[in-house]
């Protein structure tokens, strides 16, 4: 009897292998070096800092699957969020997931960025990451151990394979008006008004 | 000799040095994580990593003369390559004819220097920091490697590699004949292949991958391309100085093939240096044996 965040994880896993879509041999071949070769930024937030290390070293070794850390958000493909973020974290978050190149994804890691966790009613911090930046896979749990974020990369390859729905930076870009208002609400008007890399892709 | 051997057997070299490149470094990374009681990544990991990145979008701007950073790195890699003898038997119709060991490691500087222009544009403290400490260490590099190669040199009584080449055919290879320069030239050579202790440049815990900070997409996916590249060029140029060259394809990748594993252990077993003690130890441990080395030949 599966119960927890197992039926939520085997719900996300099963809907991302259900079909696989194909749509041309070029974007499947794309795709497949996606899934195959993540370089992760871990931005140790709050107490799920101390999760990765193991994740990426010997006990768990996430290298087989081809996940392994970035230096700088430059060079990055996913951002793991790990834990609870006050606001003063949220801006830094905010600027880092945004100097990223697309494609990009984000993981939350625990249960603090789904509904505020032990912080429901902390005056400082967010309670869901999601109104914020696009999460597109989550790891619940207080805190998840690393199999559990191994779990979430893994859950993340499938859907990158799958290509079913619009990713993250997708949604984040069709819908930067929406998280620009959630952000200004919590950050007050000190934020930049449009995308940052809006410069960049205008000249293309 | 036509333009079209030239051009075929360029094409064949550097597809087969791209090739043997990308599973070195992979098996790279494999075989350090089995030192470390890991499984480790697959063998075409840096291939699937380098490909990934090609398909990206870049996230900086920097204007031109930061996207010249990588190509003229690619330009000083493939440059090295082709003027490199690749098999004895293909001495008529390649380009190694040309070239000598001066032009060779003057190539072999120029990767870093136009690193360095496009660092300086882009302005980020850790790629300034990251190109410092990677001009600091080339001093250090490359003090004992020339003092091998004028060794080399000055045995073979020529500085034209074939020539290198041929002497060694007829009084046997270098390395037994003159070990203490092959160790000092080793020395550098496994700070050149940026292996433990000497990868100071882009420590990636110090200064954020250095040089690269900045880099995305495409143009990281070029900088791995020609890195993979580079590092078989290298590893030619130490067999063919050292180790008499090859005859066939298997015969290089045995020669080339072991000569990276000695850099991997190497790697494997040492911590990284700081920068001081990095030209520190070059200065004064190889540098005082290729001296040695000089005066015995």
């Amino acid at each position: 009897m599966k119960e927890g965040f197992l039926i939520e994880q085997e719900r996300l896993e099963h809907e991302a292998a259900a079909s696989l879509k194909s749509s041309g041999l070029i974007n499947d071949i794309i795709r497949y070096f996606r899934k195959k070769s993540i370089f992760v930024l871990a931005y140790g937030t709050g107490c799920g800092a101390i999760e990765m290390p193991p994740t990426f070293t010997s006990r768990y070794d996430a290298e087989r699957f081809g996940i392994r850390g970035a230096a700088t958000p430059r060079q990055a493909d996913v951002i793991v969020v790990s834990g609870y973020l006050s606001f003063k974290t949220l801006r830094r978050i905010i600027h880092t997931y945004e100097q990223m190149a697309s494609p990009k994804y984000v993981i939350a890691l625990g249960s603090c960025t789904i509904n505020g966790g032990m912080y429901w009613d902390s005056y400082n911090t967010i309670k869901q990451l999601d109104k914020y930046i696009p999460v597109d896979m989550y790891a619940n749990g207080c805190m998840p151990r690393p199999e559990a974020l191994l779990e979430a990369f893994i859950a993340l390859q499938k859907k990158i394979e799958n290509d079913e729905e619009p990713s993250g930076w997708e949604r984040y870009l069709e819908n930067i008006e929406w998280y620009r208002q959630n952000q200004r609400a919590v950050l007050g008007e000190d934020i930049k008004p449009a995308y940052e890399a809006d410069w960049y892709t205008e000249g293309r | 000799m036509t333009i079209l051997t030239i051009m075929g057997q360029g094409m064949a070299v550097l597809l087969f040095a791209y090739v043997a490149g990308m599973l070195y470094y992979g098996l790279y990374r494999n075989i350090t994580a089995r030192f470390q009681k890991r499984i480790g990544p697959p063998v075409l990991q840096t291939f699937y990593d380098s490909m990934k990145l090609l398909f990206k979008d870049e996230a900086t701007a920097f204007g031109w003369m930061f996207y010249l950073g990588p190509v003229i790195m690619a330009t000083g890699s493939v440059l090295t390559l082709l003027l490199l003898p690749f098999l004895r038997v293909w001495h008529e119709g390649s380009l190694s004819v040309y070239g000598d060991l001066f032009v060779i490691l003057y190539l072999m500087v120029m990767g870093p220097l136009g690193n360095a222009l496009a660092v300086g544009v882009s302005g980020n403290p850790f790629g300034v920091m990251g190109v410092t400490r990677g001009l600091t260490r080339l001093m250090g590099l490359e003090l004992p490697f020339y003092i091998a190669v004028i060794g080399v040199m000055s045995v073979a009584q020529s500085s034209d590699i074939w020539h290198i080449i041929a002497w060694q055919q007829i009084h046997g290879i270098n390395m037994i004949h003159y070990p203490l320069l092959f160790i000092a030239a080793l020395f550098s050579f496994v700070g050149f292949m940026g292996s433990s202790p000497f990868d100071v440049v882009a420590a990636p815990q110090e200064v954020y991958s250095g040089p690269r900070s900045e880099f995305s997409g495409k143009f990281l996916g070029l900088l791995m391309s020609q890195n993979a590249i580079f590092g078989f060029a290298k590893l030619l140029l130490m067999v063919d100085l050292f180790w008499g060259g090859a005859d066939s394809i298997v015969e290089l990748i045995l020669k080339t093939f072991t000569l990276f594993l000695v850099t991997i252990v190497i790697g494997v077993v040492y911590g990284r240096f700081k920068v001081h003690q990095a030209v520190d130890f070059l200065v004064k441990f190889p540098t005082l044996l290729g001296v040695v080395g000089l005066l015995l030949l």
